[in-house]
């Protein structure tokens, strides 16, 4: 056990860990609900995302625990992780320029 | 094992005295794999939704039955798998061997049940003619050949993470139960799992949603 010993965290009781579970399956079946919903496509794109992000968080900061571990591991890993998936959007709006280009039918 | 050096009185920094993280190496080298391999899913990710942004007529052929409800049940059976297997890393940290392997046990049937459903879909699927780079949708058919490619390639990588995983947690509840794996080993096979289900968060709304049948 001195693993857990030298972690030293706090651990969430098996409770926080059904809430969690349960408001992801809710989370889940908002977005099969929403999907039937006749939403303008930038709101449903929006608000899919939003949700998948929240549900995101959910399992890694209490299944994955990294809202007990030390604050350095979550600065090291996460900050990082937005950084490149933003890098990586920079290039996005170039399909809408590819949409443009398309030969009308 | 990892843990024996760290911390002792007297143990040099080389010899794993510091541990900035808290964290067994192990543990903080799947962490790094997760971070990697995040990127990697949203590469795929990003490219699939750039192509579709650019298409003009993207196929949305996933009907309520059986494509969306299916793909719920697939989802249901991630998140529970989940589940259990946070309460098999719980067990094993109390050292309750039985516990743990029939929380290990639920959690490799609930992935097995996926690849089941997923597999079938898929079989689904290439009967109705999707491949790779044709399907015989869109107007005029088989006009966005990147339908196939982009789903096959995020949802086939994915389950090839998720079949790894199925065999990685047999191999690891094996070792727990002859005592030659700690419950360190079973928790970092926990955020491995973890990290698939995540993926899956994403996949489900973004490739399978957002193509449902509108009808």
């Amino acid at each position: 056990m001195s693993a857990s010993h030298a972690q030293g965290h706090s651990e969430g009781g098996t409770r926080l860990y059904l809430t969690v579970w349960a408001g992801l399956l809710i989370m889940s079946l908002l977005e099969v609900f929403l999907a039937y919903e006749q939403l303008p496509v930038n709101l449903m794109l929006v608000i899919l995302m939003g949700l998948s992000v929240i549900k995101a968080a959910l399992i890694i900061a209490y299944f994955m625990h990294l809202r007990f571990e030390r604050l350095s591991l979550f600065l090291t890993l996460v900050p990082m992780w937005v950084l490149v998936i933003c890098l990586m959007s920079v290039f996005f709006p170039d399909s809408l320029r590819l949409l443009a280009l398309r030969f009308p039918r | 094992m990892d843990t024996a050096g760290a911390g002792e009185v007297g143990a040099s920094l080389w010899e794993g005295a510091a541990r900035p993280y808290a964290v067994p190496s192990k543990k903080l080298g799947m962490w790094l794999f997760i971070v990697s391999d995040a990127i990697t899913f949203a590469a795929l990710l990003m490219a699939y939704s750039y192509v579709r942004v650019a298409s003009v007529d993207w196929p949305r052929p996933f009907h309520f039955w059986p494509s969306i409800t299916v793909a719920s049940i697939m989802t249901f059976c991630l998140l529970s798998s989940s589940i259990t297997m946070v309460m098999a890393v719980s067990s094993a940290k109390q050292g309750k061997v039985g516990s743990t392997l029939k929380w290990m046990g639920w959690t490799m049937a609930g992935g097995f049940a996926f690849i089941v459903l997923h597999a079938n879909e898929w079989r689904g699927l290439i009967e109705e003619g999707m491949r790779p780079f044709t399907n015989p949708w869109g107007t005029p058919a088989g006009s966005t050949p990147l339908f196939g490619a982009t789903f096959f390639a995020l949802t086939g990588l994915h389950m090839t993470h998720v079949t790894v995983g199925v065999i990685v947690l047999g191999v690891l509840a094996a070792g727990f139960k002859s005592g030659r794996y700690p419950a360190d080993y079973v928790e970092i096979g926990g955020l491995y799992w973890h990290f698939v289900d995540l993926v899956w968060m994403f996949i489900f709304p973004l490739v399978y949603l957002l193509s449902a049948s509108p009808h």
